[in-house]
């Protein structure tokens, strides 16, 4: 038996640096230094461990959709052990808003063949966490999101979901999407060796005409939301602060008091 | 006046707070119908009607609970095709998300996720969401389709406005995709007694500064001065020190409340994320270099084991 893993990774800037929106209103790639997305790392960590603990034969894809740049995610998650990697790249891709992002990704996961798709809880620049309950939809099959454990055997998926009011144990049949949080495990550092072998791992690189997809489907011309502006936030104006000598709980609770909160 | 559908949140028939926020943004809009489904769904609508909702579409199925999310956008889809509505709110919980985005595709809209503020505009709803961690805001409306639209919570007071609202059995067929994921076991959350995370008007979390498990209860008894609920950084849920339910951030819960009390927590990108919408920020550290300072409009430098019970006795005292 073969069990074909597609990882969706996002390539986004680092939001340590000081992101902000370009001129027509997209995010601004070149002043901040993107990365993968932290929570990706931990969807590429199930994979690996579902091929760990499997007696099948398993072959991990990463996929993206994201500009030149986005090949250092794919090299960051080939490294950490996956198998090859498939870069989506297109010039009329820019802009691309979630329901066309889950339309490129859905045929790049149809062209590449699966049993299963993970992906990561959220991105850490769009933070929707849309993107693998659509997937789901277009590509027709069962949805098991948000897992907090994951466990793949004899063909069917299962995981513990901890939602707001409960949490479930969930059960579906491959093929399956599949999404892990940051509550799944702690993702590996890519090793030496992992980081050497992955310079010789195929990155496969295709355009919107591979997939079959037209430029107007795409991109900010084919989005199905605009932006229509956006302005930084008014830095909060300076609050007052006071050393404690001994009169600090008090001094808070004047405040406290003055705001009405007591 | 076009009518808005409004997907209700509720637990057994009790509506959560967050939905009833919807109905007022609605109304902004147009005139709300509410949809609720599964076990106590009829229940809700005395309680939609005092806020603003016109009719509720009911509908009781098993699949709603034991299967995940898509019996749910097959109702919403079924109750969309019956009121052809100007738009769709959904509460920006991490499911309501899922139902929304799987609803907008289905219908072949837009979706806007997390919106902190809506108002109705030329060319259809307008959504302000508050992004990259609370630096930026932005307005966007959906061009495509019925607006699909999400909306965290506290994004609007509840207002009272009786309507006599017409209780209507909705009609669905489940799609074949329904019961493609089984919910094989539930455990619900114990309650404690505190108020939601995500609703509450008050917050008080600790941090990495806390220092132990144990050592929570000094937190506990500060929240439970001002009736407030109990947050955590990551730090200190990493640590097994407080649960992940309590997770205050980007991957925990996003909040904002009147006043937001951080006690031992040094302000990471990540944590900010999920609070820095609150609209007064108080802090205890005993670093005064903590990035946490440049958002406090109080901010006391100290050990939070001086500062935090002496701020919980005076409060008990002032409340007599
Ligand atoms: C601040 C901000 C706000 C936005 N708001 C909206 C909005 O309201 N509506 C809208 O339609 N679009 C919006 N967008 C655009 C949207 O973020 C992108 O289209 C994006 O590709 C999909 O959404 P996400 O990043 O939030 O993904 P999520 O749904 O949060 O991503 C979940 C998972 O999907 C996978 N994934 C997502 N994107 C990719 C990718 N490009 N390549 C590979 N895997 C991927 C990853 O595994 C990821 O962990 C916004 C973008 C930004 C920066
Ligand atoms: C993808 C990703 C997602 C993340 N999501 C989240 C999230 O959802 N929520 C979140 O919180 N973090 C999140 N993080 C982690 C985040 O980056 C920080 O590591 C975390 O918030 C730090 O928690 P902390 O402030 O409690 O600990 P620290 O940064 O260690 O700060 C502890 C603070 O306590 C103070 N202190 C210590 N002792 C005392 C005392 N006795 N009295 C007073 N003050 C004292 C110290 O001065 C210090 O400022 C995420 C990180 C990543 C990469």
């Amino acid at each position: 038996m073969s069990l074909r893993i597609v990882v969706t990774v996002k390539y986004v800037p680092d939001a340590t640096g000081d992101r902000h929106f370009a001129d027509d209103l997209t995010v601004d790639r070149d002043d901040v230094d993107g990365l993968l997305s932290e929570l990706d790392e931990y969807a590429v960590e199930q994979a690996l461990q579902i091929s760990e603990n499997s007696d099948d034969d398993v072959e991990i894809t990463v996929l993206t959709v994201g500009p030149e740049d986005a090949k250092d995610a794919l090299r960051k998650a080939l490294s950490m052990g996956a198998d090859k990697a498939i870069h989506v790249e297109d010039d009329d891709l820019h802009g691309t808003d979630a329901i066309g992002t889950s339309l490129v990704l859905a045929k790049a996961i149809e062209k590449a063949g699966y049993d299963l798709v993970i992906s990561g809880m959220a991105s850490t620049d769009g933070t929707m966490g849309v993107v693998p309950a659509l997937l789901a939809e277009r590509l027709g099959v069962p949805q098991v999101t948000l897992l907090s454990e994951v466990s793949v055997e004899d063909g069917t998926v299962k995981g513990r979901r901890d939602g707001d009011a409960a949490s479930e144990q969930l059960e579906a049949s491959l093929p399956a999407v599949v999404s892990v949080t940051d509550q799944s495990g702690e993702a590996r550092y890519p090793s030496f060796k992992g980081i050497m072998a992955a310079k010789k791992k195929p990155v496969e690189a295709w355009d919107l005409s591979d997939l079959d997809l037209e430029a107007e489907e795409v991109g900010l011309e084919g989005s199905y939301t605009v932006v229509d502006s956006a302005a930084e936030r008014p830095a909060r104006t300076a609050g007052t602060i006071v050393k404690d000598e001994g009169e600090g709980g008090k001094q808070l609770a004047e405040f406290l008091a003055s705001q009405k909160f007591i | 006046m076009a009518e808005v559908l409004v997907y209700v949140d509720h637990v057994d028939g009790a509506v959560r707070k967050p939905t009833l926020e919807l109905l007022t943004l609605a109304r902004r809009v147009g005139e709300p119908v509410a949809v609720a489904l599964g076990a106590g769904a009829a229940d809700t609508a005395a309680v939609l009607g005092e806020h603003g909702a016109v009719k509720v579409l009911t509908h009781d199925a098993a699949e709603y609970a034991d299967y995940l999310v898509v019996p749910k956008v097959d109702a919403l889809q079924a109750a969309v095709a019956a009121v052809s509505p100007a738009a769709v709110l959904v509460p920006s919980s991490a499911e309501g998300k899922e139902i929304a985005a799987r609803l907008a595709l289905r219908l072949g809209s837009g979706i806007i996720t997390d919106a902190v503020d809506l108002e109705s505009g030329d060319e259809g709803p307008v959504a302000t969401q508050s992004v990259f961690a609370a630096s930026f805001t932005t307005k966007s409306r959906v061009s495509k389709g019925t607006p699909v639209i999400t909306v965290k919570p506290n994004s609007a007071a509840v207002e009272a406005a009786p309507a006599n609202p017409a209780v209507e059995a909705l009609e669905v067929s489940f799609s074949a995709q329904a019961t493609g994921t089984k919910v094989t076991a539930r455990t619900p959350r114990e309650s404690t007694g505190r108020p939601e995370l995500t609703e509450a008007a008050i917050v008080v979390s600790g941090g990495r500064g806390v220092n132990g498990a144990d050592n929570f209860a000094i937190i506990e008894a500060l929240a439970d001065s001002l009736g407030a609920a109990v947050g955590a950084s990551r730090a200190a849920v990493d640590a097994g020190w407080y649960p992940h339910t309590n997770q205050v951030g980007q991957t925990g819960k996003s909040v904002s409340p009147q006043l937001y009390i951080a006690n031992g927590i040094s302000g990471a990108i990540q944590h900010r994320a999920g609070m820095q919408t609150s609209k007064t920020i108080v802090a205890v550290n005993k670093d005064a270099e903590a990035p946490i300072f440049d958002l406090v409009d109080y901010g006391v430098v100290g050990d939070l084991f001086d500062v935090v019970p002496a701020l919980t006795e005076e409060i008990k005292a002032r409340k007599g």
